[in-house]
């Protein structure tokens, strides 16, 4: 039984008590405590990601009719180059560990903060220095890069566009990511509170602990990947230039070895919001628990091997490619797990549909649709025909928009009561879901027809025929992008206006729900003892209040 | 084992002091240097490639380069591990005098680490053997490769030297200075650590590069 | 904090590890001047990791630590070796 505090909004908050002499700016720029660290993130994470989304509707635009409208093909190439850098680097990968992890992994360990606090506030300025060498790039002469974000030999290394500088910044953008994961294992295993085995841990613990070990193992490959880049650029050594014996399909093999467990970086921190918020909104425990763990460490080791179906077409041997086909199906195994499982949780349930689960929901459904696009992918045959089209453009937005980004507003309005304090407009929360979905759908589903039919990708122009799907797409991209503004508008009121919030507005039992809103500087004021399974509703009578 | 002590300061903000994890600070140094072995690693992977597709231009090119004092070199590093494991040793036995000492002499042997790669790559170019080179240029593509792979290998891995022996200097400081000491070494035990990878990536980059024979 | 008074390596374990390895180094050297056609690479890599193995366990105490090292460099390096056989893979049936 958790021994805690009861009601605490009287007390002081992380906001008003800092970890070192300072106050005002000082104290949160110098701030050693986790949480302000994850604010901190989460303001410029937010930043670049509506960047990101002007860039897309830009693209977006000029695609509205064939024929050159707003900008020519050199200007698309930057953009859908930067619109890939900054969603990919700036916003996914960093996002959830970044914020949430970084907010909740101490939390509902039991501990006061991570293992290294002032690393990890290190790991926040590596990512500001990261941002703003990519943002600098932009502007310097030669041009902004227009490789795409896969920066592919030999283009990445004959074009004069600002490559090395902004493939610079994201291997800086790489030690901030390693060094957040290896904070995060080694939290995880020595910072657990007293009967906190790790069966006894929250499922979104498990998702960043295997997360981290992805963070930490895979990300120095793109790091070595990116300089030896720079290093041909500069001194022209040959390593991947075919004139002096290289191989580009090495450079490809490197890239993906990072890039596709990348991915799961992306995915498996959601999948843990998942895990948390479907509990609490069916007011039951998650069905099959050690299962959805396992899972997710299966997801992080077999997410190793099946790179190679990013260059299927690329020249690879034949024995090659059907070995990592049969290994892109295996690893659809796991996550089908955690689907069911889900599922499993919401059967008998008591559903609350408030506006996290509805984001769960939506998921579902779009998640569903890029895992299944990924199988026709992951088909040799099938693979040769899309290609380089626009299904790979709709498939993983699915799956990194629909699936991890709708996650990351689902993760937002379920943990934004906890983290600021206060309570949003929840009949505006509901629209949006359905606004989102709807201009989501708008903006890509008509890629996979188009695809099918052939249109390639990073493409500024193209043949009259797409003209009515990429009508479609556009008028989806204003819907979303409008609902996206939508949202943050009412946020941000919430953040001035809002309704304080309780400690346990929704009926959450892990432990960040048992302390107040927004919590105490150091987390907890005795460390509690666990003696309870992470999702036990019978806790729940004593602690929910409305 | 967690140790917590709260003081609260005039302004009424809380200070935590850190609390001590030696166990956890070990954990944080040996997953920083497995992001190091996928460093290295990828490149070797790259090696492995090359020489996979062009074993006889690596042989060739392999020749040129001098075994001797490669192997010296590799005398020298793995004599330096030896001298960083005795000197936290002796810190833990409270023979502070002898740590000092072999932490200097780590430093030395490193320095005549740099020194002789020094002169193998300025021998190197004297023979007009650098990345671009026309000389190298006219080469076979496999031997292009070897000697851009050996430029950047080892280049890389004297940059890591090069950080072990500041990290090591600050240690020395830092003992000397009194802030580490035999109840509180982990810091030299990491560096330790530090430095026993550098001599690891060393004891393969060496058989791959001077003794293809 | 913990006290690992009974986990101390001594200067003699150190000296005479470092003598072994000096003793590979010699080996390998040796090995390389003899020709052995294909098993060349192959004995130049184990003896490497034998080296590897002593620097290891006995320089970086991963053998007198907690276990959960062991498992920690057991996965990295195994996660390692798959990339390296996975890209293999390729090169070999092209």
């Amino acid at each position: 039984m958790a021994n805690e505090i009861s009601d605490t909004t009287m007390e002081k908050s992380f906001y008003q008590v800092s970890t070192n002499k300072y106050n005002g700016i000082l104290s949160w720029l110098l701030t050693k405590d986790h949480k302000r660290i994850a604010i901190m993130y989460f303001i410029t994470i937010m930043f670049f990601f509506l960047v990101g989304v002007i860039l897309g509707v830009l693209m977006r635009l000029e695609l509205l009719s064939p024929g050159h409208k707003l900008m020519g093909a050199q200007a698309y190439n930057s953009l859908f180059t930067l619109h890939g850098v900054i969603m990919i680097f700036l916003f996914i990968i960093p996002g959830m560990p970044a914020i949430f992890g970084n907010f909740f992994l101490p939390i509902q360990i039991g501990a006061r903060d991570v293992a290294f606090p002032r690393l990890n506030l290190l790991s926040y300025y590596i990512y500001v220095v990261g941002a703003i060498l990519a943002l600098v790039s932009l502007f310097l002469p030669g041009g902004p890069i227009d490789t795409g974000w896969t920066f592919y030999i030999p283009y990445s290394v004959r074009t004069t566009s600002n490559v090395s500088l902004t493939i610079f910044a994201a291997f800086i953008l790489g030690f901030s990511s390693i060094l957040t994961g290896i904070n995060f294992i080694t939290t995880t295993h020595r910072l657990r509170a007293p009967g906190i085995t790790f069966f006894k841990m929250p499922l979104f613990v498990w998702a960043t602990y295997a997360t981290a070990w992805i963070q930490v193992i895979a990300t120095p490959v793109i790091g070595i990947t990116i300089l030896l880049v720079i290093i041909e650029r500069f001194f022209g050594v040959g390593i991947f230039d075919p004139a002096l014996g290289g191989d580009p399909i090495l450079y490809e093999h490197m890239f993906w070895i990072y890039s596709h467990p990348a991915v799961y970086i992306m995915i498996l921190p959601p999948m843990g919001v998942i895990s948390e918020i479907i509990p609490t909104f069916c007011r039951r425990t998650i069905f099959g628990y050690k299962a959805i763990a396992m899972s997710s460490l299966a997801i992080a080791f077999i997410g190793y091997l099946v790179w190679g179906h990013h260059m299927f077409t690329s020249g690879q041997s034949d024995t090659a490619r059907w070995i990592f086909s049969l290994l892109t199906f295996l690893v659809a195994l796991p996550s089908g797990v955690k689907i069911f499982n889900w599922v499993a949780t919401m059967y008998k349930g008591s559903i609350d549909p408030q506006p996290p689960f509805l984001w769960v929901m939506s998921f579902i459904f779009l998640f569903s649709i890029g895992g299944l696009t990924g199988l026709v992918l992951g088909a040799l045959g099938l693979n040769v025909h899309v290609h380089g089209t626009y299904f790979v453009v709709a498939h993983f937005h699915y799956v990194m928009f629909g699936g991890a980004g709708t996650i990351f507003f689902a993760a937002i309005h379920y943990w934004f009561p906890k983290m600021f304090g206060r309570m949003y407009n929840i009949k505006f929360a509901r629209i949006s879901v359905l606004l989102f979905f709807i201009g989501f759908n708008l903006l890509y589903f008509p890629k996979f027809i188009m695809g099918y039919m052939g249109m390639p990708r990073r493409y500024f122009d193209y043949l009259p025929i797409f003209t009515p799907y990429q009508r479609v797409s556009t008028f989806g991209s204003w819907i979303l992008a409008g609902t996206i503004f939508f949202i943050i508008g009412y946020l941000i009121h919430a953040l001035f206006k809002g309704e304080k919030a309780k400690s346990n507005p929704w009926g959450g039992v892990t432990l960040e729900w048992h302390i107040s809103s927004p919590p105490p500087m150091e987390n907890f004021y005795v460390i509690p003892t666990i003696t309870h399974d992470p999702y036990d509703f019978s806790q729940l009578k004593e602690m929910k209040n409305d | 084992m967690i140790n917590h002590q709260e003081t609260i300061t005039n302004s009424g903000n809380v200070n935590l002091d850190v609390h001590r994890d030696d166990i956890g600070a070990k954990m944080g140094m040996w997953l920083f240097l497995f992001t190091e072995v996928l460093l290295f690693g990828g490149m070797f992977l790259v090696y492995a490639v090359y020489r996979y597709k062009y074993p006889d231009q690596f042989h060739l090119a392999a020749m040129e380069l001098n075994t001797n004092i490669g192997t010296l070199n590799t005398i020298i590093l793995l004599t330096s591990s030896l001298t960083v494991a005795i000197s936290i040793s002796a810190l833990q036995k409270g023979s502070r005098v002898i740590s000092l000492i072999m932490l200097s002499a780590t430093l030395i042997l490193a320095i005549m680490f740099l020194v002789n790669k020094y002169f193998e790559w300025t021998t190197k170019f004297e023979h007009g053997i650098f990345p671009g080179s026309k000389e190298l240029l006219n080469k076979p593509n496999g031997q292009i490769l070897f000697f851009g792979l050996y430029f950047v290998m080892t280049g890389l891995h004297a940059l890591h030297v090069i950080i072990g022996m500041v990290v090591l200097t600050f240690m020395l400081v830092f003992i000397v200075k009194k802030s580490v000491t035999s109840d509180n070494c982990i810091k030299l035990e990491n560096s330790g650590l530090y430095w026993h990878l550098v001599d690891l990536i060393w004891i393969f980059l060496f058989p791959l590069f001077y003794l293809i024979q | 904090m913990t006290k690992k008074e009974n986990h101390h390596i001594g200067y003699l374990t150190y000296i005479l590890v470092w003598l072994t390895l000096i003793a590979f180094t010699a080996l390998t050297v040796t090995v390389a001047g003899i020709s052995l056609g294909k098993y060349t690479l192959f004995i130049a890599l184990l003896i490497a990791a034998i080296k590897s193995a002593l620097v290891i366990n006995i320089f970086m105490h991963i053998k007198l630590d907690e276990p959960i090292f062991k498992v920690f460099l057991g996965l990295s390096g195994f996660t390692l070796i798959v990339i390296f056989v996975l890209t293999f893979v390729d090169y070999i049936y092209r």
